[in-house]
This record gives C-alpha cells, sequence and structure tokens, in this order.
C-alpha cells in the first residue's frame, strides 16, 4: 500500500510504536549517494552527451575563467573592494546557471557572481556587493537570482521557503541553493535541509567542495563519510559527483532538478572540487596548503577535461578554441571598460529604502545628511 | 485590561474579551481576506499554540495556511523570508521570547535589511509574533522582555499591545505592512479581559502611534504593553497624593512616536519611563535621551526610569521583586523635584 503514497503521505501515516514493533520510517537504501563521485568526461558515457550542451558548457567556462581572471585584476586594481574567485570551480557555477528553466530561482553565496552572470545576469550588477556601490545590484525578482549571501548558509532556507511558496501556489518552480563545505557545518544548512525534506520542497542543494573553508580544510569540518552523506539523515537523496566534470555536474543537477519540479521533493548534491586561488584578494593560501596540491588539481582542471572530450570527437578545434577565447576576451574587455567608469552614487539612497515610508527619525537624519552635502558643495 | 483601567461604556455590541481571543480574530480575519497569508511556528496547528492563540485556525484554513514547523526558530523565519520573496505575507509565532533567539542571525542580517539591499525591489512582509514578558510565574527563559534586541535594529517595526482592542488592531495592521514587523505580546495580558465589540473589530490607522490612556496634568508615565496596566495603577494610587498622573501608551517602539510623548512632557514638565526590560541599555534610556533633547525648557525634572534591574530574568518565586510595581512608580515619581515648585 505503501508504494502508492507519497513520500509525505508515507510519513504522515507513520505512528511511533513501542520497540517490538518499530521500524524504519523509510528505507534509507536508494538515499545514499555513489561510493565515488560520478564522472561523465573520460567515460564511454560522454559519447551519448549532447554536443549542443558540450560546446555551451565549454563556451561558458572558458568565459567563466576570463570573468574569474578579470575580476581578481580589477581588486587588484582597488576597482573591486574584494574578490572571492571560483576559479577551478567554473564547471559547478555554469552547470548550476545552465540546469535552471527561466522560472527556477537561483540562491548564490559570495563566491558564485559566476553562477549569476552565467545565468544572463549583467555582470557589473552581479558584481555590485563586491564593487561597494550597493549590497544587491539587480532586481532578484526581474532575474530570479537572489542576492549573493554573505552569511553563510543562511540562503539556505530562503531557497526552501520560496520553493515551498511555489508549490503552494501550483508552480513548477524549482530553487537551486549553492552553498560551500564550510556551509555545511552552519545551523541553517541543517534546519534548511531538515524543513526542505519535511515539506518535500522543490529545491536542489549544492555543495562545492572545494576543500577549504578560506584556510579550514575539510576534515576539521566534518567526520561524515562525505558531505552528501549528511542527505540520508534528513530523509533526501545524496549525490557525489566530479565538480571538475562540466557534463557530470549538469547531469546530477538536471536530474535532481526534474526530480524536484516532478513532486519528489529535494536533493543534496556534493560536487568535488577545489579552489585553485586564495579564499579572496586578502588571503595567502601557502599558509596551509602546498604548491604540490594545488598542481594536482591543476591537471584536473574543467576546462582542460571538457576541452579535451571535445576535441577527441571532433566537435571543437584549434578555430573553435580560440573563438571560445576570442569572445571570453571581448566580454572581460567590456566588464573592465565599464568598472573603470566611477560607479553612480547617491549618499541619499543611504535613507530611501529601510522601511516602506520613511519614519521621522529618518527623514530628520536625512535632512542633515542633504544640508552636510550642501555645505560641501559650497565648499 | 485590568480592572484597573477605565472601562469604555458599553456600546451595543460589545463584551467582554481577552487579549488572546482579540489576536485570534485578527489572525482569522487576516487568513479570511488575504490569500497570501501564512501562519507558521511550533505547535501551531493541532494544539493551537502554546497559548491557544491560533486555536482552530489549521482546522478552518488548513494546513498548509496554519502549519506546524519543525522545532528550529531559525529554519521557521528564514523559510518565512523565502516565502515572503516569492509573495506570501507570512505570520510566524516564536514560541517564547527566549526561544527567538536561534532566529536572530536570519531577523538581523536578512529580515531587516532585504528591503535596503535590494533598493526596495524585494520588501519582506513578515510578522514575527513573539510572546514576551515577565508575571506569569515562568522558569527560565519564558519571561524575557527582548524589546531592546529588536528595536536596535534598524528595518524592523517594533509593535507591542497593551488593550484588547489594539491587540486586534495592531496586528491587522502589522500583517498589513509591507514592512517587517516584530509583534511583541505582552503574554500576562494574555488573559486580561476588556471590553470589545467581536462583531466590528477596527484595525488602526497606522504603526507608529503613541497614545494617551489618561489624561493628567502631574506628570507622564511612559509606557508599553505589560506595563501599561500597572501605571494606570499607579496613576489611580497617586491621586491620594495629589497627583494627577497622564499616562501614555507608546505601542510602538519603532517608529517612536516622538510627537505625542514630546507633547504631553511639554504639558506636564516631568516623565517617568516605565518598562520590565533592563534598564542599562533599555528602550527607556533611548526614550529619556529623545525626550531630554527635545523637551529640556520644558522639564521641571530630570526624566527617570522604572525597569526591571540590571539581571538575568529572576525564578518565578522571586520575579515580583524585579518587576515595576506601583510603588516603585510612585517612589520615582515623588522623587520628581516637587518641592522645587513649591
Amino acid at each position: 500500500m505503501t508504494e502508492h503514497m507519497t513520500v509525505m503521505e508515507q510519513r504522515a501515516a507513520h505512528r511511533p510504536a513501542p520497540p517490538p514493533a518499530w521500524k524504519l520510517r523509510t528505507d534509507p537504501g536508494p538515499l545514499l549517494p555513489e561510493a565515488e563521485p560520478r564522472r561523465v568526461l573520460g567515460t564511454p558515457a560522454a559519447a551519448k552527451a549532447d554536443p549542443q550542451l558540450l560546446r555551451a558548457l565549454y563556451e561558458q567556462l572558458v568565459r567563466g575563467r576570463r570573468y574569474n581572471a578579470q575580476a581578481t585584476a580589477l581588486t587588484k586594481q582597488g576597482r573591486l573592494a574584494v574578490y572571492p574567485s571560483s576559479t577551478g570551480q567554473e564547471a559547478c557555477e555554469v552547470a548550476a546557471a545552465l540546469v535552471l528553466e527561466e522560472q527556477d530561482w537561483l540562491f548564490p553565496s559570495y563566491r558564485d557572481t559566476l553562477a549569476a552572470v552565467a545565468r544572463g545576469l549583467d555582470p557589473v550588477q552581479a558584481l555590485s556587493l563586491l564593487r561597494g556601490d550597493w549590497h544587491t545590484g539587480y532586481d532578484p525578482r526581474e532575474h530570479r537570482i537572489a542576492p549573493l549571501s554573505t552569511p553563510l548558509a543562511t540562503q539556505l532556507p530562503h531557497a526552501v521557503g520560496l520553493a515551498h511558496a511555489a508549490r503552494l501556489r501550483g508552480d513548477d518552480t524549482v530553487a537551486l541553493a549553492l552553498v560551500g563545505d564550510g556551509g555545511t557545518s552552519e545551523g541553517d544548512f541543517h534546519e534548511a535541509l531538515n524543513f526542505a525534506a519535511v515539506w518535500q520542497a522543490p529545491v536542489v542543494f549544492l555543495v562545492q567542495n572545494n576543500g577549504f573553508a578560506i584556510s579550514v580544510p575539510l576534515h576539521k569540518q566534518t567526520a561524515a563519510p562525505s558531505l552528501a552523506h549528511k542527505a540520508v539523515g534528513y530523509g533526501m537523496p545524496g549525490r557525489l559527483v566530479d565538480g571538475n566534470d562540466a557534463v557530470a555536474v549538469h547531469q546530477v543537477l538536471d536530474e535532481a532538478v526534474r526530480h524536484a519540479r516532478e513532486g519528489g521533493g529535494p536533493t543534496l548534491v556534493e560536487a568535488v572540487t577545489y579552489r585553485l586561488e586564495a579564499h579572496t584578494n586578502a588571503d595567502d593560501a601557502t599558509r596551509y596548503r602546498d604548491d604540490e596540491e594545488v598542481a594536482a588539481w591543476r591537471a584536473h582542471d574543467p576546462i582542460v577535461l571538457l576541452e579535451k572530450e571535445l576535441t577527441d570527437r571532433d566537435l571543437l578545434d584549434e578555430s573553435g578554441i580560440q573563438a571560445a577565447r576570442d569572445a571570453a576576451d571581448a566580454f572581460a574587455a567590456g566588464l573592465r571598460e565599464r568598472m573603470n567608469q566611477d560607479a553612480e552614487l547617491d549618499p541619499m539612497d543611504l535613507f530611501r529604502h529601510i522601511y516602506a515610508e520613511q519614519t521621522q527619525q529618518l527623514r530628520e537624519q536625512a535632512a542633515q545628511l542633504r544640508a552636510e552635502l550642501e555645505a560641501e558643495d559650497e565648499r | 485590561m485590568t480592572t484597573t483601567a477605565p472601562a469604555p461604556a458599553a456600546a451595543a455590541g460589545t463584551k467582554p474579551a481577552s487579549m488572546a481571543q482579540a489576536l485570534q480574530r485578527a489572525l482569522r480575519d487576516a487568513l479570511t481576506e488575504d490569500p497570501t497569508v501564512h501562519v507558521m511556528g511550533e505547535d501551531v496547528g493541532a494544539l493551537g499554540g502554546v497559548f491557544r492563540i491560533t486555536d482552530g485556525l489549521a482546522a478552518d484554513f488548513g494546513e498548509e495556511r496554519c502549519t506546524d514547523t519543525p522545532l528550529a526558530e531559525a529554519g521557521i523565519l528564514g523559510t518565512a523570508v523565502g516565502m515572503a520573496m516569492y509573495g506570501l505575507r507570512p505570520v510566524v509565532e516564536m514560541q517564547f521570547d527566549a526561544f527567538a533567539y536561534p532566529a536572530f542571525e536570519q531577523l538581523i542580517s536578512h529580515v531587516s535589511r532585504m528591503r535596503n539591499r535590494t533598493r526596495g525591489a524585494m520588501p519582506l512582509p513578515i510578522t514575527i509574533r513573539v510572546p514576551y514578558g515577565g508575571g506569569i510565574g515562568g522558569v527560565e527563559h519564558h519571561s524575557d522582555s527582548s524589546e531592546a534586541y529588536y528595536l536596535a535594529t534598524p528595518g524592523l517595526h517594533v509593535v507591542t499591545p497593551a488593550t484588547v482592542a489594539d491587540a486586534y488592531g495592531l496586528l491587522r495592521q502589522s500583517i498589513a505592512s509591507d514592512d517587517p514587523v516584530v509583534f511583541l505580546e505582552p503574554k500576562r495580558l494574555y488573559w486580561s479581559k476588556d471590553v470589545w465589540n467581536p462583531e466590528a473589530p477596527s484595525s488602526v490607522e497606522e504603526l507608529g502611534r503613541a497614545a494617551v490612556r489618561r489624561a493628567g496634568r502631574s506628570a507622564t508615565l511612559i509606557t508599553y504593553g505589560p506595563s501599561l496596566p500597572v501605571c494606570l495603577e499607579a496613576a489611580e494610587a497617586a491621586r491620594a497624593e495629589g497627583w494627577d498622573l497622564e499616562v501614555v501608551d507608546l505601542r510602538s517602539l519603532v517608529p517612536f512616536d516622538d510627537a505625542t510623548v514630546c507633547a504631553s512632557v511639554r504639558r506636564t514638565g516631568r516623565a517617568v519611563i516605565v518598562h520590565e526590560a533592563a534598564g542599562f541599555g533599555g528602550p527607556g534610556g533611548e526614550i529619556a535621551a529623545r525626550v531630554t533633547e527635545r523637551c529640556f525648557h520644558h522639564l521641571e525634572a530630570p526624566v527617570l526610569r522604572v525597569t526591571g534591574f540590571d539581571i538575568p530574568y529572576p525564578p518565578p518565586m522571586l520575579e515580583r521583586h524585579h518587576l515595576p510595581g506601583v510603588d516603585r512608580i510612585l517612589d520615582a515619581v515623588a522623587r520628581l523635584q516637587w518641592e522645587a515648585e513649591s
């Protein structure tokens, strides 16, 4: 009988029974992640991958790598306050963006501007937080991209609530939330996954396990067999994927998003990847990891892996590679030019959006600032 | 309210009702009138909340509109943020004042600043109901007056009713607000009754307006929430001493109604602020500063405060020594430099 019931109905039907009658509420078997991170590139499965998807992923990866380099350069030139690079993690960022439908929502953390840009957001708007001209430089509802979240994992319950609300309204919207390995230690990670599973919310959690939370390696972060295994405790499937294999990440996320859209509930995906750059420009990665380790990961570069597949299958030649690089350079040049112009700032914006209607107290403080600005202008 | 409050003349259809009933009615009416309103929290479903404020709502509106959540306050508020992002209007119940603290990161880092962060593109119309204050014999972590934490966070409204009519009116207006509202419910007034007309309950015009609950000429007692009945009782007792006290019920700590408070203090020339929260860093300090800055030349005496002591909330058998009472208020009034007048 239970096989005809939804997961929620099965759980609702469960009643606690004294020990002789006790049994598991659901079978944990199907929830367990793969024994090893799933890979597609370099395996026979790669032959089945859609050439159009491979090319789209490749172009975005190349552009994403160039975007990361440009944003880092802009930081060194003082045009950005700080930049947490996703160099090395482009496969996760790009696949997360490409797997979503128009109506779906992306919930990025501060390291995920590339995912937002890959989804089509203007990079100048995406970088507003890191440039420092405002906190969120875009209308989240227009792009269905939540504000970049700085407090770790706090955006995950938002994704759950939004997905839940969409389902209550009968919409087929899915929310995809991004978080890092360090973020999985936060209480909000736990609460978000628990709510998502209890509500069977159409949400997918993508953990980019890049090995470090600033300087702290994963073994000081968790004793779990894998981060994907944490899913089982919440009653949702956990999936483990090679985070540098763009095709595998896209495939796993696509399955999870479809599952969520069809009413199957949430999935936790752990993508095993590596942060090739330091945490931010202000960090010194040589203090906590050695060059050998970094070199090993450079050999497993997401762009190299995909390029090899494309060239091996004659889907890409030298001119194609050059064309992708040229397009990326043009994209970076456009970004550089726009970021080298001074940001438009209006100090009175500080008071405009605190409440729907300005309070008397804020009106008085705004008047004070206005008077100070006028006095400055007169000098 | 309490028996010491001046009872309004009974009109047709009015009868004694409790603050709990008025709050429940406000939730019921909001759920009925606006399909985007969703009530959520711990035990708000079949049980009707530990204070029974949500009694019957799940049965009448369904579990999707009145939802028992997992027991996790950050998760409750965090998911409410996401629901509001999608256009819903969540009304969140925190079971007790001190149980709301796990939700502070969501409240401070997201709820209070989402509108500002997005330049007004994404306001969060969330009402966070928090039963607060002492006087109910609660064990540790059940009697905190946590308002100072909330009012120190820009972007939140902080509202607290002290009468049955306000419980309805302020809650309706809070739910209707496009801004997040921390709605502090004085739990020792849940069962206080007042004459109220449940057939034609009315919302308040806007948030942020204080009310003069008792007119007087000698001094102004500035208070809110659970301390209003105490102040009204003190004002009655003060008549024997020859003092005619005015009592101002703030109703909203944010926004703060400087105009009503200052008009009263300018009339009376003296002010005592009364609240249960600890004095140091409490709302009274801010209010005293505002009154002094704006009414200095009208003041006959320093603005005084009668507050809870600067201690963690006491165990129930000792709480009466902590809570501002009539005698402590009258002692403060006596120290308002009356001798200088004669």
